[in-house]
């Protein structure tokens, strides 16, 4: 008796547990489900989407790209061209071309506690961006920032060490507030760990977005409400609350629970996962599938002998049906990448060289590289009779590569090529084998770029990453061709945009050519979003859709 | 007693050095360092740039003197920074502690509360209708994988019958302690039902071992009431190979519980572990590691303590006694 009663006893707790009212859901507070826990609020150490996303609500930077993939003041008041006068060339003392571009700040620009926005906190941010040891994440940034000329508390010009095609960008110039920050940063060393961002975070002398944050709970949520001080349009909510679900499949049962409003399509479900929801309660929610910049490829090590015949590399690509990938794995939601360049950028050329499958071809190709038998398993041999046989590698626990990795595999077994998998742990893959370029054949892997972004660093044979160079640079294919590096430095300093597209097209011609990179899609986020929710609009570039936060609203 | 207490922090004190030299050297062969993280946010980092910050963080040093340096500042209350949170460490696992003592706490408590009157009533009625739905009730607790455990509760309880919260540790904007109750029951019961399968199973079959014993036959024969023999004379020998299993265990409870943490969104010591070790954050790895060495370690003296309060004949202050 004494058990059954101990049982009754718990259960009934349960129920009592259990009969507290859930609480009211109101439109006045909007809940977000993200992935990602931001490491700091820093807006400028660490590099990181989830801060990225947070931050959109609560700061701005000079310029960012807006949803038409233009770049536009956020915090500036006139966007610096050549042709209105606020950027012009001059000479360096080295005898180069660099420019002065002036910017003004918005005259209204206040903090939250109210103190304006100068150019006080413009020589602070710079200041901490150059220090050596402040580890800020965009460094080349204020590497290129020779000096900085104050005009009054709102007007300052940059002088900039060179004149490239983006000379008015400062999209990762976030600035932080000098009348809090400067203390913290007496010890520059000490700044990551003492940044009022990270310890005083709920500050609202450190925002000036539409939104504030009011509370942060360390891997669990973080609330903003609205910043009284932001001079734009007036946000909608009482209340956004960021909610971290790591997991994406608890993630589902909290949107359906009512626990959270909307999933962050950033940050959020899988495609898979999104397209699975859609056809379970898609009545329920509006799921958009956005492309984006996110580019999935395979890295191919040049420097293994089989892959450094530009024949077996082409042979690769053509022994693969991606669309067919595309359509069934992600119901043709994901668009197969010709290059590196997405369709949605201006840059993009219809000319590049499209592969679509072709056994007979690829067979054809391989013959002629040397790999015409083939054994009994049905895998071609070279003369001194090796197999051809090749590495793929990707992050391990990864359920979608890994899928598109064994239809990748059947494909090329068709083809007579042998794909050993290996995979490991993200942090050891990019961490070690990718970095270091240990990865003998091919890696899965993604890039993430912007609008109209010279890839210099995964394809100019000055970034093949190496022990000499202390592993920095991202050609891990150590891809080198002497009119790729032509055309990335003359795109970089080409600013008349008709004569860019030339160089763009011959570049992506080049790259699809050579494939020194296999290319496969671009991925497509999902954005569940709840019927009654309106105004996001996801962009398909690096800028999350939290940029334009005070556009959301409720459908009346 | 109080000798051997001595003797064993002694020794508890020389195995934590030990770990802490083990898990930092261990951390630091562990695939890219800081440094590394700051070339992959920023790709065009020069290598004298990366050289000169590593110069600035130590990180050019031998591992033996880097950790020599931490050792020294760790005597002197100062256990560095977690490059993830962005603070101090001690600063930061207080929270996350604290959860997961509430958590694992709880748990724990409930879980050892139901397995031994559970154990004890279904090895005494040995193939009982009882004891077959005892049994059958722990191999599905100990078999149902945990993630599945947790995502089926909160289907069940938050989605189809919407009367307990999903996820986290409280409501928006605070909701109390009843609150904070209501969002610990399913990552509480979840964790249970997967832990107090095993306890049962452990109870229970101490129990039919001791119950065979020839002075428990002795002490019915005498006339002694069964539930005294039971619960008396049986259940306190039979708690010795169970306390050495709650005292494993509860070294391990410390270290919070990876999967339902993440399920539930619960910031506890699983994630912090397991987010400090990927994501490069050498302080916080460290110090939560060392940490849950050392709950391990006071776990297990207290069950040596606990060994010689359940069985008189233990000693551990001379040659006459006996060893468990």
């Amino acid at each position: 008796m004494t058990f059954a009663r101990a049982f009754a006893a718990c259960i009934l707790t349960l129920v009592l547990l259990s009969c507290g009212e859930q609480p009211k859901k109101s439109h006045d507070t909007l809940v977000i489900g993200m992935t990602q826990y931001p490491a700091t609020l820093n807006p400028n150490i660490e590099s990181m989407l989830a801060k990225t996303y947070v931050l959109a609500m609560a700061n701005r930077p000079l310029t960012h790209v807006d949803t038409s993939w233009n770049r536009v003041c956020a915090l500036c008041e006139t966007l610096p061209t050549l042709e209105n006068g606020l950027a012009k060339p001059e000479k360096l003392p080295d005898g180069k071309t660099g420019v002065a571009v002036t910017y003004t700040i918005n005259r209204n620009a206040k903090w939250g506690d109210g103190t304006p926005i100068t150019t006080r906190d413009v020589a602070f941010t710079i200041e901490v961006g150059k220090h050596p040891a402040s580890g800020v994440a965009d460094g080349e940034l204020y590497r290129r920032i020779l000096k900085l000329d104050v005009k009054d508390d709102k007007a300052f010009t940059l002088h900039m060490d060179r004149l490239t095609y983006d000379y008015n960008a400062l999209d990762s110039l976030n600035l932080l507030p000098a009348h809090i920050e400067r203390k913290n940063f007496a010890d520059p060393k000490e700044y990551r760990t003492r940044t009022a961002f990270d310890t005083d975070s709920t500050n609202p002398g450190l925002y000036f977005g539409p939104y504030r944050v009011t509370e942060k709970q360390v891997g669990t949520r973080i609330v903003l409400e609205p910043n009284p001080s932001w001079w734009g349009k007036k946000p909608a909510f009482g209340k956004v609350v960021v909610q971290i679900i790591e997991n994406t499949a608890a993630m589902e049962a909290n949107l359906l629970s009512g626990s959270i409003d909307y999933i962050a399509g950033e940050l959020g479900l899988s495609l898979d996962q999104g397209i699975a929801f859609a056809k379970r309660h898609g009545e329920k929610f509006d799921v958009t599938f956005k492309p984006g910049l996110v580019y999935e490829h395979l890295d191919l090590n040049l420097e293994n002998p089989i892959l450094k015949d530009v024949r077996v590399r082409r042979a690769l690509i053509l022994a693969l049906d991606r669309q067919a990938i595309t359509d069934k794995l992600f119901e043709g939601r994901q668009p197969v990448a010709d290059s590196f360049v997405n369709p949605l950028d201006w840059i993009h050329s219809k000319d590049t060289p499209k592969y679509s499958r072709d056994l007979a071809r690829a067979g054809a190709l391989l013959d002629e590289a040397g790999w015409a038998k083939k054994g009994v398993d049905g895998i071609r041999r070279n003369e001194r009779g090796e197999r051809l046989s090749l590495e793929l590698m990707t992050t391990a626990g990864n359920r979608t590569r890994e899928l598109v990795q064994q239809v990748l595999q059947s494909q090329w077994r068709e083809a007579g090529i042998d794909i050993r998998i290996r995979n490991e742990p993200a942090r050891v893959f990019f961490g070690e084998t990718v970095t270091k370029r240990k990865f003998t054949g091919m890696a899965l892997f993604a890039w993430l770029s912007a609008p109209e972004s010279v890839p210099r660093l995964m394809l100019h044979s000055e970034h093949i990453t190496s022990a000499r160079n202390n592993w920095s640079g991202q050609n891990y294919t150590s891809y080198a061709n002497s009119e790729v590096d032509r055309l990335l430095d003359a795109i970089e300093t080409e600013l008349d945009r008709e004569k860019r597209r030339v160089l763009w097209a011959r570049l992506q011609k080049i790259y699809a050519e050579d494939l020194p990179v296999i290319p496969l899609f671009f991925r497509a986020d999902p954005f569940i979003v709840p019927k009654w929710l309106t105004g996001i609009a996801p962009t398909g570039h690096q800028d999350p859709t939290t940029y334009w936060v005070e556009n959301w609203g409720v459908r009346q | 007693m109080t000798r051997y207490i001595i003797q064993r922090l002694g020794e508890s004190a020389v195995v934590i050095a030990l770990m802490s030299f083990l898990i930092y050297a261990l951390i630091g062969l562990m695939p890219g360092d800081p440094i590394d993280l700051m070339i992959s946010s920023d790709p065009r980092l020069t290598p004298a740039d990366a050289a000169r910050l590593r110069a600035v963080y130590g990180l050019d040093r031998p591992l033996l003197e880097r950790y020599l340096s931490w050792a020294v500042a760790a005597l002197g209350g100062d256990f560095g920074n977690s490059r993830l949170h962005v603070r101090p460490v001690l600063d930061v696992m207080p929270t996350f502690l604290l959860n997961t003592v509430k958590l694992m706490g709880l748990s724990f408590v409930i879980s050892v509360t139901v397995a031994i009157p559970a154990g004890v009533y279904a090895a005494a009625r040995q193939n009982s209708r009882f004891d077959h739905i005892v049994n059958l009730l722990c191999f599905a607790g100990i078999s149902v994988p945990v993630f599945w455990l947790a995502l089926m509760l909160i289907i069940v309880f938050s989605v189809m019958i919407p009367i307990l919260p999903a996820s986290g540790v409280g409501s928006i904007g605070g909701g109390g302690v009843w609150d904070a109750v209501r969002h610990l029951v399913l990552p509480v019961t979840t964790l249970t039902i997967f832990s107090i399968g095993s306890y049962t199973r452990f109870v229970r079959a101490a129990m039919i071992e001791v119950l065979r014993q020839d002075y428990i036959r002795t002490a019915l024969a005498k006339g002694a009431g069964r539930a005294r023999v039971i619960w008396v004379h049986a259940l306190r020998n039979a708690m010795i190979p169970v306390v050495t299993v709650v005292a494993l265990s509860f070294g391990t409870l410390l270290s919070g519980a990876l999967i339902t943490e993440t399920m539930f969104a619960y910031p506890g010591m699983g994630k912090l572990i397991y987010d400090s070790i990927m994501g490069n954050d050498y302080n916080m790895a460290l110090v939560t590691l060392l940490f849950a060495t050392a709950v391990t370690l006071a776990a297990n003296l207290l069950a040596d303590i606990a060994y010689a309060w359940l069985d008189p004949r233990i000693s551990y202050g001379g040659s006459e006694g006996v060893r468990p």
